[in-house]
């Protein structure tokens, strides 16, 4: 057991992927002799050389496509994308191809290839570094989707997206690369990709989060409850792509209250998904209107202005409190 | 059937004028007016120390992540000057000597790195686009602007930033196309700064040179000594009277140096050696123009001290600029559309109350702590006895 920060546990479950096998490759952007801007890839050139750790060329679109084809040779390609904010420099080759190619191919050729970006705002850095472009990607079918809250499961999620047969998605929440430190086992774990978990069990409202939101999601239910007895559960979605509509339900068919919380804009966000299911599977259950607390319908604002944007514990709380007394 | 080495009609050359031992090349030296001598060389001083400024007020916590242009001012700035006013200026993020060039005020560049949208306001009376992010996508809307200009037909052209870097991305290359298929007057500038982050430049592109990439897409390509001020001054001036003139577009690539880091949140120890900073340092555009303005008689050490006065009440005046700058913090729906929708108005006017519930139970809770503490204080002195 080790005490770990996001970013050491992703750089973990990379180096035990490409210990355990030759096939998964690491490109992108800096990679290699910088260990990525944010230090995740770090040591990684030194133990594995530049073949199998490389720095490439400042262009996305080749890293995801280059992805591809590598993919199709027998590699486990990791492309590093720098921020997800130039993820849509990308965005032709995983919509036309990285997502397709196996229904077109019927089979012949999937592409299990992970892609990792930054994602997310709150660590005060300048324009197009701060969007939450997930339920763009989400709606891309043939996509998986996955975002960890945490050092632990950002391990276990990063080593599962390595070694699943399709294309994955993987926002690593930039706010949380050195919030915060977490027991990560030694021995590798896996998380199921597609499955969520109950960050927090309570009784009287379902908060359903994640990423770096979960965390202020789990702020908002101790206040709940020490300020106004409220018994919050809180929902820590992981995947979004797969999406665990049943652990959802069930905690709201018990709670019988919902409150959607993402960094996302509203307008189309996941949590009109979310929203969408409980209506459809659970709607006679609910005792109140679903609520959403989400990031508004701009552009984030450039950072002095970001924490405004961004939820925070009291649009939580005020959400949920909405909600109860309906 | 004959086998035969095509003869391309386009031309890839280099251009050097001042060297860094202060050596020139009479021949090749551009025309300058003295007074225009003299204001660039104290927009580069001024550009120089504005980062210095810029780097100070970010490690005392004043400014966020900067990324400073150290080393590259005499690139961007000799563009500027081949540029008129009315001619359109895009940048990426290194041009700091040029926009002061063009008018933008220091302050305004400091609100852009210090997180406030008000960095991005383009001063009246240039045709100037703000600082551009994403690598390389500002070439295709700066291509686009060429063709506007062509299509308008007043003799306007537009002059586009980027990085050796941007030149690996598909946008820098469409781009380039689309200027050669319509012959657009466009001044494509890249500053070979030799670096893009952690990843030299040799490994960006197996080309030996950016500017041959022109060849491909059917014009020329000119290589220009990015530290010289007066190589660039004189290559621009080709590329504009070229562009101007209907003879469509010039790539030119300024081979400078990043001499700092490529921003404050990186640590370029990582990836090179100082032994190359080292190399470059004797190359700096800086001294190299302040020895041909001393050749010249144009600066001495009094000048020179006149002109770093000006340049420090400049700053100073600056930071209290930007550090008196005030914004109101519900501005950021607006401008999201011409007219701001209904769902807008409804989202400003909820955050709008919760501001100001959070500043009412603030002011409640700092009264109730200050109310304890005065408690507290008449309490303790009985306590103690
Ligand atoms: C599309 C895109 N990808 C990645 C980045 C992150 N990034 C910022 S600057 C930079 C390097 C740019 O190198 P270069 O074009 O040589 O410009 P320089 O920084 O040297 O001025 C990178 C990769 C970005 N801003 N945009
Ligand atoms: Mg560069």
């Amino acid at each position: 057991m080790a005490q770990l920060t996001m970013v050491k546990a992703l750089n973990l479950a990379m180096a035990e992927a490409m210990r355990a096998d030759p096939n998964v490759l690491v490109l992108g952007q800096d990679v290699g002799q910088d260990e990525g801007v944010f230090r995740v890839t770090e040591g990684l050139l030194r133990e594995f050389g530049p073949n199998r750790c490389i720095d490439t060329p400042l262009a996305e679109a080749a890293i995801i496509g280059a992805g591809i084809g590598l993919s199709f040779t027998g590699f486990l390609p990791i492309c590093e994308l720098q921020f997800d904010g130039f993820s849509f420099q990308a965005f032709h080759q995983i919509e036309n191809h990285a997502r397709r190619f196996r229904n077109r191919t019927r089979g012949r050729y999937p592409c299990p290839l992970v892609i990792r970006m930054p994602y997310g705002g709150g660590i005060r850095a300048i324009e197009h570094h701060s969007e939450a472009p997930e339920a763009t990607y989400a709606h891309l079918v043939g996509l998986k989707v996955v975002m960890p809250s945490g050092p632990r499961n950002a391990r276990a999620l990063l080593r599962a997206a390595i070694h699943d047969p399709d294309p994955v998605i993987f926002f690593e929440p930039k706010a949380l690369y050195r919030a915060f430190r977490e027991e990560v086992p030694d021995e590798p774990e896996t998380l199921p990709i597609g499955k969520g978990v109950i960050a927090r069990r309570g009784r009287d409202v379902t908060l359903i989060s994640y990423g770096a939101m979960l965390r202020t999601a789990l702020e908002a239910a101790e206040e709940l409850e020490d300020e106004h007895g409220i018994d919050a559960e809180v929902l820590d979605l992981l995947s979004i792509a797969p999406f665990d509509a049943a652990l959802v339900n069930e905690s709201v068919r018990k709670t019988g209250r919902a409150v959607v919380v993402h960094e996302a804009p509203r307008h189309c966000g996941f949590g009109g998904e979310i929203v969408a299911r409980i209506v459809e599977d659970s709607l006679v259950y609910l005792e109140a209107p679903v609520k959403r607390v989400t990031g508004y319908d701009t552009i984030i604002p450039y950072f002095q202005n970001e924490l405004t944007y961004l939820p925070d514990t009291g649009r939580i709380v005020q959400g949920t409190l909405e909600t109860v007394r309906f | 059937m004959p086998r035969e080495t095509l003869s391309i009609p386009c031309r890839v050359e280099s251009l050097a004028v001042l060297a860094a031992d202060g050596q020139l090349d009479k021949n090749l030296e551009p025309q300058v007016p003295d007074a225009d001598l003299r204001k660039l060389y104290k927009t580069m001083r001024a550009s120089r120390r504005l980062d210095e400024r810029c780097l100070m007020l970010q490690r005392q916590g004043r400014m966020g992540t900067y990324g400073p242009s150290k080393g590259q001012e005499a690139a961007s700035l000799g563009v500027a000057y081949g540029l008129n006013k009315g001619d359109w200026f895009v940048p990426a993020f290194r041009e700091t000597a040029a926009l002061l060039w063009r008018g933008w005020p220091m302050h305004t560049w400091m609100l852009f790195w210090g997180g406030y949208e008000a960095g991005n306001e383009v001063p009246p009376g240039v045709n100037d686009l703000p600082t551009c992010v994403p690598i390389a996508s500002q070439c295709q809307y700066g291509m686009g602007i060429a063709w506007g200009c062509k299509l308008r037909g007043r003799g306007q052209v537009a002059a586009v930033f980027c990085g050796d870097g941007a030149t690996s991305e598909g946008d820098f290359h469409e781009a380039l196309n689309f200027a050669g298929v319509y012959n657009l007057p466009l001044v494509m500038v890249v500053q070979n700064n030799h670096w893009a982050i952690s990843i030299p430049r040799h490994c960006q592109t197996a080309a030996q040179t950016i500017a041959q990439k022109a060849v491909a897409y059917g014009f020329d390509g000119l290589q220009v000594d990015g530290n010289d001020i007066l190589a660039v001054i004189a290559g621009t001036r080709e590329a504009v009277e070229k562009a101007r003139t209907g003879g469509g577009p010039t790539l030119i690539e300024a081979v400078t140096y990043r001499l700092s880091m490529h921003t404050t949140a990186d640590d370029p120890k990582k990836y090179r050696k100082d032994e190359e900073v080292k190399e470059w340092e004797p190359r700096d555009p800086l001294p190299r123009f302040r020895g041909y303005l001393k050749q010249k008689g144009l600066l001495d050490e009094k000048v020179e001290q006149v002109i770093d006065e000006e340049i420090s009440a400049e700053l100073d005046q600056a930071v209290r600029n930007y550090e008196a700058h005030r914004f109101d913090p519900l501005a950021f729906f607006e401008h999201m559309y011409a007219e701001m929708t209904p769902d807008l108005r409804a989202q400003q006017a909820e955050l709008k109350a919760y501001l100001n519930r959070k500043k009412i139970e603030t002011t409640e809770a700092q009264r109730h702590r200050e109310e304890g503490e005065n408690n507290e204080s008449h309490r303790r002195p009985t306590a103690a006895r």
